[in-house]
């Protein structure tokens, strides 16, 4: 494919060709990538035929990075540079880990989101996870032959916003043009929803190498509605090889272990957690680098009781999110199991007995996820075979608030809340002549603030001076279709309009990863600028093409010196594109856009006239009034 | 149609307190069909934010009409009835004193661990909160009496808020 197509003025842009889009299900263990071929989502494969690609990144003393198999293989031996389960770390602080203390990594405490000191200096967890996702574009570009549009990147449904932001972050650093963020469990229905035909309540239970995702969905034709969802972003496999490595601890009565004994030892438990789910015994041999032999059998009851409480402890998100739907477990359909950890016996028996059914299986837990991003990938790409078309209807996990008087929580959306969604608050001055205002913006479900996860500070000036209680602030939060919160604060009395939108602290500047662009870069043969530059003129194809389209099929809404001006703006920035001027296609692109924000809001208004006519007021049955 | 008209417009539904919920769920969708995010993953910047725009409208429409309490609200408000609900708090002794009853009732059997009770209580309380939209629907759509729905609306906040916490004592007895 081209990488740069112009079309002439009055024919779009090829617009049957397949727009070569992917899912890519960014794991805590391992991840993957799928496309949709001739109608069929597929994972594609590494060179070796192997669809998993371990989230595992091995950093050299020069800066290059190993990504995969080959840098599991470090592991053991090189800890400090083998960044292993990245996920959970993004958007965290050094605080909030857990186990920090049996992680070889040598930890820096940074503002927001902890990174880690390697020979290759210090990653961010945004940077870690960038290079597995680049590797991942590049598996998928060679395996597709093309550039690619767009991909859908899978979060745990539980994430909250400093873990998605990190996520889209990750992305954008890999060159990845994100078309959507796509909650894990969401991805898994779609793809579970669309090969079964199902219809009714399903619950899908995720339990990945990291984190914990249920959700609640009404699959009804041609809408995917999740009614609920909850879990626990720091939850997977991983701790039930923890709980492993501890017992090995115990029974063996060894002493302090070195980073690399730690490391293989925990290998040794992961083969034995896998081992177990198909075997009845797992022998657990080591020899440390002390001299002293590791050498023990763990039968699955044992295994089974030394993980009981993490087992109980994934049944109360399971319980709060039917509560939270408004359902009882035997009113669900079926229940589908994503995540390689669902394997493990004990997992399966305590579901089933929950849900008092046989869960779901059919689908590969590895790989459903993937799947089902890539087939939403495909339809947000535009690949629509025409009958082929649903609704996604998700929500945001925890509640959004606000700092009030005394440390309490203000709740200002609510979990569960379908998005996109907003909500405004008022907000008053309580000194005389107050001019500015702090806002604290949190996350979670707690009253009071220690308790809930910190989103940002900000501080509103240049209120008039007023009478304490005079001054009416508003204050909107707005998500997105990503889970993703703005936030902006506005004086209202005076129409003196003081307005700013934050994104949240965590997240990185346009600057930040600009430098980090051009650290990743410095070892490839490409140069920050060229890649910037790519993307603009690919930024300005995509958008040239939209407005193609949409002149193509709304050209009745315009008069003709409307019509006239958007095709002098889209002349320009084809001009703009060809040429190696960034700055030039950037004001190209702003012009075309205000060009096209009538026309926008016409498209907007007529399709929802639409939709709405042919249906008459009085024609409105009253059968299930309420 | 714009972003500023009123919920049933947006789902071309008639301004009344009584609804079809099944109608009202499939115009939702055929809005959301249309105006989603998602079906704008491709298109301009000024498309894509103003998608972003109707379907949180959308979304918040649905909200209010579905829930009777706040579609009863919203309809006041349409009205130009304030329901005045944080400023002016007094309601008739009569009423106060079956509230107190009730909320005895319920830390009771909260305090005893009774869940039988609490069910009990809660299924009592949803068919008083039943009969009470059927009274608030005639003062609305055939009355027009809004001074008096406002008064209705009033307590029927204070029973909702009973529920909820029926509901929530229910489920601190089940963790």
């Amino acid at each position: 494919m081209a990488l740069f197509q112009i079309a002439e003025p009055g024919e779009s842009a090829a617009p049957h060709e397949h727009k070569l889009a992917v899912g890519i299900d960014l794991g805590t263990t391992n991840s993957l990538v799928a496309t949709v071929r001739s109608g069929i989502a597929v994972c594609l494969n590494d060179e070796q035929g192997r669809p998993l690609l371990p989230s595992v990144v091995h950093y050299n003393a020069d800066g290059s990075t190993v990504v995969g198999y080959d840098a599991r293989k470090d592991q053991a031996v090189d800890p400090k540079n083998t960044i292993v389960s990245v996920k959970r770390f993004m958007g965290r602080g050094k605080q909030d880990i857990a186990h920090l203390e049996s992680m070889a990594y040598d930890f820096v405490d940074a503002p927001g989101m902890v990174k880690l000191r390697t020979q290759a200096g210090i990653k961010s967890p945004v940077e870690v996870s960038a290079e597995i996702l680049k590797t991942l574009k590049a598996r998928a570009e060679a395996g597709l032959g093309g550039e690619l549009v767009g991909a859908v990147i899978t979060v745990p449904a539980y994430f909250d916003d400093a873990q998605r932001q990190a996520t889209k972050d990750a992305a954008r650093l890999a060159g990845l043009n994100v078309l959507r963020l796509l909650n894990e469990p969401t991805a898994a229905a779609i793809a579970y929803g669309l090969d079964n035909g199902a219809e009714g309540v399903y619950a899908v239970y995720d339990l990945g190498g990291g984190t914990f995702d249920i959700s609640i969905l009404k699959l009804t034709k041609g809408v995917f509605e999740v009614m609920a969802t909850g879990g626990d972003s720091a939850l997977g496999g991983d701790d039930f090889d923890h709980r492993i490595f501890c017992w090995v601890i115990e029974q063996g009565k060894l002493q302090p272990l070195s980073p690399e004994d730690g490391r293989l030892l925990m290998m040794r438990c992961r083969e034995a957690k896998e081992f177990l789910t198909k075997n009845p015994e797992a022998p657990i041999t080591a020899r440390l680098s002390t001299g002293e032999m590791v050498d023990l059998k763990l039968d699955v009851a044992t295994f089974a009781e030394i993980t009981r409480t993490l087992v109980s402890k994934t049944l109360q998100p399971v319980k709060k999110a039917l509560r939270d739907a408004g359902l009882r477990a035997d009113e669900i359909k079926g229940v589908v199991m994503v995540g390689g950890a669902t394997r493990m016996p004990q997992i399966q028996k305590a579901v089933g007995d929950f849900f008092r059914q046989e869960p779901l299986t059919n689908l590969d837990p590895d790989k459903v996820v993937a799947l089902g991003a890539a087939t939403q990938a495909n339809l947000l790409a535009g690949n629509k075979t025409g009958k082929d078309d649903w609704l996604l209807l998700d929500v945001i996990p925890l509640s959004l608030g606000l700092e009030t008087m005394g440390g309490l929580t203000e709740k200002v959306i609510p979990r569960n809340s379908t998005i996109p969604t907003a909500r405004a608050q008022e907000f008053t001055t309580f000194k005389d002549g107050q001019t500015a205002m702090a806002i604290h913006v949190v996350q979670g479900e707690r009253e009071m603030i220690a308790d809930c996860r910190s989103l940002a500070r900000f501080e509103l000036r240049g209120i008039p001076p007023m009478v304490a209680g005079a001054a009416r602030i508003r204050v909107t939060f707005q998500v997105d279709a990503d889970g993703l919160l703005s936030v902006t604060a506005r004086e209202q009395t005076t129409g003196v309009e003081s307005s700013i939108t934050v994104k949240p602290s965590y997240g990185l500047s346009d600057d930040e990863i600009a430098g980090m662009l051009q650290d990743s870069l410095a070892h490839a043969k490409d140069d920050a600028m060229a890649r910037a530059l790519r993307e603009a003129q690919v930024e300005a194809e995509r958008m040239i093409e939209a407005t193609e389209a949409a002149l193509a099929e709304d050209p009745h809404l315009l008069n003709e010196a409307e019509t006239a001006k958007i095709r002098n703006a889209i002349a320009k920035l084809q001009e703009a594109a060809a040429g190696d001027n960034r700055r030039i296609i950037n004001i190209a692109m702003d012009d075309l856009g205000f060009e096209t924000q009538e026309f926008a809001h016409r498209r907007m208004d007529q399709s929802i006239k639409k939709v709405l006519s042919g249906r008459k007021v009085e024609e409105i049955g009253t059968g299930d009034e309420q | 149609m714009d972003l500023a008209a009123d919920f049933f417009s947006l789902f071309g539904l008639p301004r009344t307190f009584r609804l079809s919920l099944s109608e009202l769920d499939s115009r939702y969708r055929d809005v959301q069909a249309q105006v989603h995010p998602d079906r704008f993953a491709n298109a301009t910047e000024a498309e894509r934010r103003l998608s972003m725009q109707w379907a949180t409208r959308a979304n918040e429409a649905y909200l209010t009409l579905k829930k009777p309490l706040e579609r009863a609200r919203y309809l006041l408000e349409l009205a130009g009835h304030d329901l005045q609900a944080e400023s002016n708090t007094a309601m008739p002794a009569d009423f106060l004193m079956e509230q107190m009853e009730w909320r005895e009732a319920v830390m009771e059997a909260r305090a005893g661990g009774d869940h039988h009770e609490l069910e009990h209580l809660y299924q009592r309380l949803r068919s008083d909160i039943a009969g009470r939209h059927d009274e608030i629907a005639a003062l609305l759509d055939d009355a027009q009496d809004y001074a008096l729905a406002t008064d209705r609306v009033r307590r029927l906040m204070f029973l909702e808020k009973l529920l909820y916490e029926i509901d929530d004592a229910l489920a601190s007895l089940d963790d």
